[in-house]
């Protein structure tokens, strides 16, 4: 039985803790992502997201706890066996994080130039048909400066896939996007997935966008999951951070204001001076 | 006053933790330089871009110094009848020590700031950052080939900083000033030497060259990834670079000319 939730699993994050600095970020996080379905990590901004995905891609180290992916526990992988593990790896940045001094197909062509031997026809063929799957086939001949917000994110996900990776990580995909660059974007998520049999990893803060793709949710807040379940369960859920959130609420858990002295106070201070 | 020893003790460790980091990233960036065997088109574009396109400024300012230099000298050396010893003085001067010496700052302002710019806004627009998630380390990708480029280049920079500079005085001394022909360049093949005066200034060229390049690629990769950090990054560069080059030189011109 443990064999078997071993292969259905191909992320195991085991009370992971990580700190930054004297700042604590994790506390204690369990989250499971399946093979072949969309999983997504949600939670307020700073609550740790994007450092969770650099603990599963081995950029970080956690404080203590476990992050293993296909088996391999990534914390103790030398570099060697840790850049044999990011070659079946794509993520794409929120920035999209092109090079800035190649061209669009350059860009795309980058990883596959770095990791096979293969002729220039062929690396031509793969890289027209990985652009033709985002629809930028037409921008190949662009840098990155041409492009817009969208263009460049769709082009890091045309790179990101350039190997067909087993895992795809996607940073806050849809932040600060129009609503056709988020709708294209996550028709693009949705398909990738399922045509090339990947598993992909979401980190989000986009309710609707991402309970419209998801397999299953998970909720972070506090360094803590707080809830995890179908989009369905967690629009359900009443507990009081997950509510908050799933309904944009201004205040609960999760406070409006940043912590300080009471308000009162602070003015009155000015005044004793 | 114990306020001013915590503050002393403080960017004492500060200081220390950072050579610490820079001589880890020295020898990390040392170990790369072999991968670069596989892949010589990435030094080929940097000893282009560092090298190549710092000539324009190298030998604008080596003719100029070089100008400079042979009125100077020959006002001087006029007052004791020694004008035709122009070529070996200029040539002595440029060879050992203002050509690395200027060559070095020149280049830690054109190429240097320019290397740790880039690597600093890669690392602000997390391109490092992608780089390694594509299993591609960019210090073998990124750092070596600037690093390797910056080493080889600045020999040959202060050379031809040396031989316009040369040029340029031979122009005023001899063509406007009417400093022998002959005498100036068989003076100077007399007095400069090989091994003592020309050897000696490839080596102290060579030894800024690492130094050079070693501070502008480190202070890109260890650059604050904001604005505000590569622009500081940039400026200790060429800050760091001069001091470096010059509490050196003195050290080297020391060991090489101190017992002449």
């Amino acid at each position: 039985m443990e064999t078997t939730q071993n292969n259905d699993m191909l992320i195991r994050i085991n009370e992971l803790h990580y700190s930054r600095g004297s700042r604590s970020i994790l506390e204690g996080v369990d989250i499971e992502i399946p093979r072949g379905k969309i999983t997504t990590i949600m939670g307020p901004s700073g609550c740790g997201k994007t450092t969770l995905l650099r603990l599963i891609g081995g950029q970080l180290k956690p404080r203590s706890g476990s992050v293993s992916v296909d088996g391999q526990i990534v914390p103790r992988l030398n570099n060697h066996d840790l850049y044999q593990l990011r070659k079946r790896m794509g993520m794409m940045f929120q920035s999209g994080a092109l090079f800035t001094h190649l061209t669009v197909f350059e860009n795309v062509a980058f990883p596959i130039r770095e990791h096979t031997h293969l002729t220039e026809d062929l690396i031509r063929t793969l890289v027209l048909m990985k652009l033709e799957a985002v629809g930028l086939r037409g921008a190949r001949d662009l840098y990155p400066a041409e492009l817009s917000g969208g263009m460049s994110r769709r082009i890091a996900l045309a790179r990101a896939i350039a190997l067909d990776p087993m895992l795809m990580m996607y940073d806050e995909p849809f932040t600060g996007q129009d609503p056709i660059t988020v709708g294209v974007i996550m028709k693009l998520i949705r398909l990738l997935n399922d045509s090339l049999g990947m598993t992909t990893v979401i980190v989000s803060h986009d309710v609707q966008e991402v309970s419209a793709i998801s397999d299953r949710l998970y909720m972070i807040a506090d360094g803590k999951v707080v809830g995890e379940g179908s989009p369905k369960t967690l629009q359900q859920s009443k507990t009081e951070s997950v509510y908050q959130f799933m309904h944009a609420l201004p205040d609960g858990p999760v406070p409006f204001h940043y912590p300080a002295v009471p308000f009162e106070q602070d003015l009155l201070q000015d005044i004793a001076i | 006053m114990m306020n001013w020893f915590q503050g002393l003790g403080h960017s004492s460790l500060l200081l220390f933790e950072r050579l610490g980091r820079a001589a880890t990233f020295q020898i990390q960036v040392l170990l790369s330089l072999p991968s670069l065997f596989k892949q010589p088109r990435l030094l080929v574009q940097e000893l282009y871009s560092i090298g190549v396109l710092s000539l324009a400024i190298v030998v604008i300012s080596g003719l100029t110094v070089g100008m400079v230099l042979g009125l100077q000298m020959y006002n001087t050396l006029i007052d004791f009848g020694s004008e035709d010893s122009l070529g070996p003085v200029v040539a002595l001067s440029l060879v050992r020590e203002l050509g690395p010496v200027l060559t070095a700052l020149l280049f830690s302002g054109r190429a240097g700031s320019a290397v740790t710019a880039e690597i600093g806004l890669m690392k602000a627009t997390d391109q490092l950052s992608v780089m390694e998630m594509m299993a591609v380390d960019p210090v073998k990708r990124v750092v070596a080939p600037r690093y390797l480029a910056g080493v080889i280049s600045m020999p040959l920079l202060a050379a031809m900083f040396s031989a316009v500079g040369i040029l340029g005085s031979y122009m005023v001394g001899v063509g406007l000033l009417g400093v022998d022909d002959g005498a100036f360049w068989s003076q100077m093949q007399d007095k400069v030497s090989l091994d003592g005066d020309i050897f000696n200034g490839i080596i102290k060229s060579f030894a800024f060259g690492l130094v050079a390049s070693w501070i502008a690629v480190f202070e890109g990769y260890d650059a604050v990834p904001t604005t505000e950090g590569v622009s500081r990054a940039t400026t200790r560069t060429v800050v760091h670079t001069a001091f470096a080059v010059l509490g050196l030189d003195f050290i080297l011109t020391a060991i090489m000319f101190g017992d002449n």
